[in-house]
């Protein structure tokens, strides 16, 4: 059992990424996440020899995350919804160059300049692509401070593993929370780096380089091939999700993050009141675990899906559901958040009590 | 530009089956590809000065004997493809982050050489940001900044260094600068940052200011070894295709037009050197 402490989201993860034995950050100062570099700043370099370095702009920030990933090395940033606008661009030649390396953006209500209350709206931002290209990001959604804290480890060993970068999609409420977690034990920082990596010319071997640049078509979709690949990969291997209350379960209430977390209170409450109703929260957006809405959606009455946005999520959700059963959606925008008493009230007025929700799907 | 070395004529001779093995000696040798450079025909246009430049990079390289300790970042312009060429680690940058993928690698692997190889338009327009601050804060890069005043690779656009007056493909009146704004000195502009240890503005026209870029270079690379701070060496070069010149005219522009607006020369020293 590692430590246990009370932390803030935002300095947990920061603790994290020390402690996953991190080689470099890079970050830009934005609300709700500027903790997260003032943590590093205090003394993760005495304590590990990471670098942490405050860059210019965010477009900076993953343009030195794109140099010393090239270099092997395990790196991160983190922003929040306009700054991780900035980094687009960016990714997407991560992505191209096939780069691992983690990001988390805690993410504010938009568009533009927006609000700095929590919000959902990055969702299509962060799974569907964000930048140019045909690519995929790995997306974890946290929903407590402990797993800011594993999907830390967890990211930069999908990151790792897949040669991805992967981003940790969080939002304002969890990143400024307080709560207790359970801190791993500090990984050495990695002293052995990949074949690929550009350290330097090695005596009698190929130089390395690293690019997304391939300006034949044939070999530029050779490397589209490649990737989709990797993505139909992680889809089989990767997926992540958590399910309650399945198996007796007229109704599906589903979310991630932050509103999945409150949907777990509001299917309590529904409980209480005489309604089977379970949960599913996906914990790897992308890949996202179309599966089991498939599977468990021919026995189903309905589903109501819960977001902070204006409905992003739920567009997968019916993808995978297939027109099985009835996929309801309930959402708060621009940072505010539903309360379960909200949410438990949406459900009864539009499953129960039969009423046609506003929305025109 | 384009004569004929002893090699050319001795290929000449070795094809048609002429031996003449007493020129074939290493003392008769004028002209030599660096192991360091790729044996690959390049892409540049006939008489650019961007393949000299790799050229005597490769060449400083080769005889710092550093290969296996330099890592290179390479733009978005002509010289994207820079990493076909030079036999050194590199990895290529999106459009004017080149400085700041730099700092990225620098910061992780202090102990090795880290340079950038930048257009005008990637370093003094996209990535003025960039450059501007990795310079402030003394990366202990190198910079080497091609300036031919043009967008090459786009085929000819205006470029923040398009001299007054000078007609691309988008000041096709000549660049106004009551409109198009003033040819922007980058060198000039960083040399007063304390970060910043080196500045020279050089040119490979002619064979003395190649020789005088190569010293550049060197001692550029030699300053980050001793981590001095940021270095940038700016080569005024010619653009002939996209200038509408042939090789001999562009280089009678960059002596004529060029250096006048772009002297050549020191603008910052280190210390005592």
């Amino acid at each position: 059992m590692g430590e246990l402490k009370l932390m803030k989201g935002n300095e947990a993860l920061a603790e994290a990424m020390i402690r996953a034995g991190c080689d470099a950050y890079f970050g830009y100062p934005i609300t709700p996440q500027s903790e997260v570099l003032e943590y590093l700043s205090k003394d993760a370099t005495k304590r590990t020899g990471m670098v942490v370095l405050q860059a210019e702009s965010e477009i900076a920030a993953i343009n030195m995350i794109y140099g010393a990933a090239g270099c092997g090395r395990r790196v991160m940033t983190t922003s929040s919804s306009p700054g991780i606008s900035l980094m687009q661009e960016g990714l997407s030649y991560i992505a191209g160059a096939e780069l691992p390396c983690l990001l988390a953006n805690v993410v504010r209500g938009g568009p533009g300049l927006g609000t700095i209350q929590p919000s959902q709206a990055d969702y299509f931002q962060a799974c569907k692509g964000g930048g140019h290209g045909d690519y995929k990001l790995i997306v974890l959604a946290p929903s407590s401070v402990q797993e800011m804290v594993d999907f830390v480890k967890l990211g930069f060993e999908l990151a790792e593993k897949y040669r991805n970068p992967a981003m940790i999609l969080t939002d304002g409420a969890i990143g400024q929370m307080m709560e207790k977690v359970v801190l791993f034990d500090q990984i050495e920082r990695k002293k052995e780096f990949p074949e690929w990596a550009t350290i330097g010319k090695k005596e009698g071997k190929e130089r390395n380089y690293i690019t997304s640049l391939h300006i034949q078509p044939d070999k530029m979709e050779e490397i589209n091939i490649r990737l989709q690949n990797k993505y139909k990969e992680m889809q089989e291997k990767e997926v992540r999700y958590q399910a309650i209350n399945l198996d007796d379960a007229d109704y599906i209430f589903t979310g991630y993050g932050l509103a999945a977390r409150i949907s777990m209170k509001a299917m309590e409450i529904a409980r209480d009141n005489g309604y089977k109703v379970g949960l599913i929260r996906p914990i790897t957006l992308f890949p996202f675990p179309t599966k089991i809405y498939n599977e468990i959606s021919k026995k189903l009455k309905g589903i109501l899906d819960i977001e902070m946005n204006a409905g992003q999520m739920v567009e997968d959700v019916r993808l995978a559901v297939n027109g099985q059963t009835r996929v309801e959606f309930f959402g708060r925008m621009g940072g505010m958040i539903p309360s379960p008493e909200e949410i438990y009230e949406q459900f009864i007025k539009i499953f129960i009590e039969g009423e046609k929700n506003d929305r025109k799907d | 530009m384009i004569e004929k070395t002893k090699i050319n004529i001795l290929e000449e001779l070795d094809h048609n089956n002429i031996h003449h093995p007493e020129i074939c000696i290493e003392d008769n040798i004028v002209w030599k590809k660096p192991s360091t450079l790729i044996d690959t025909p390049m892409h540049y246009c006939p008489g650019c000065g961007h393949s000299t430049a790799h050229k005597i990079f490769m060449e400083v390289v080769e005889e710092m004997g550093i290969q296996n300790e330099i890592i290179g970042v390479a733009p978005v312009g002509c010289s994207v493809f820079a990493y076909h060429y030079m036999d050194v680690d590199m990895q290529e940058a999106a459009h004017g982050r080149a400085c700041a993928v730099a700092t990225g690698i620098k910061r992780v692997m202090p102990d090795k050489y880290v340079f950038t190889y930048q257009g005008d338009g990637d370093l003094a327009a996209i990535g003025t940001g960039e450059t501007i601050h990795a310079a402030n804060r003394g990366e202990k890069i190198l910079v080497i900044f091609i300036n031919n005043g043009i967008y090459g690779m786009t085929s000819g656009q205006m470029a923040p260094t398009t001299l007054p007056g000078m007609v691309s493909t988008t000041s096709p009146y000549g660049r106004d600068v009551n409109t198009m704004g003033y040819p922007l000195k980058i060198s000039e502009l960083i040399a007063h940052l304390p970060g910043v240890a080196y500045v020279t503005r050089q040119s490979v026209h002619k064979p003395a200011n190649v020789t005088k870029t190569k010293k550049a270079l060197k001692k550029a690379l030699e300053y980050q070894k001793q981590g001095l701070g940021f270095c940038l060496v700016e080569i005024v070069s010619n653009c002939p295709s996209n200038w509408k010149m042939t090789p001999l005219e562009s280089n009678r522009f960059v002596e004529e037009q060029m250096i006048p607006f772009y002297p050549l020369g020191d603008i910052k020293v280190p210390e005592g050197k």
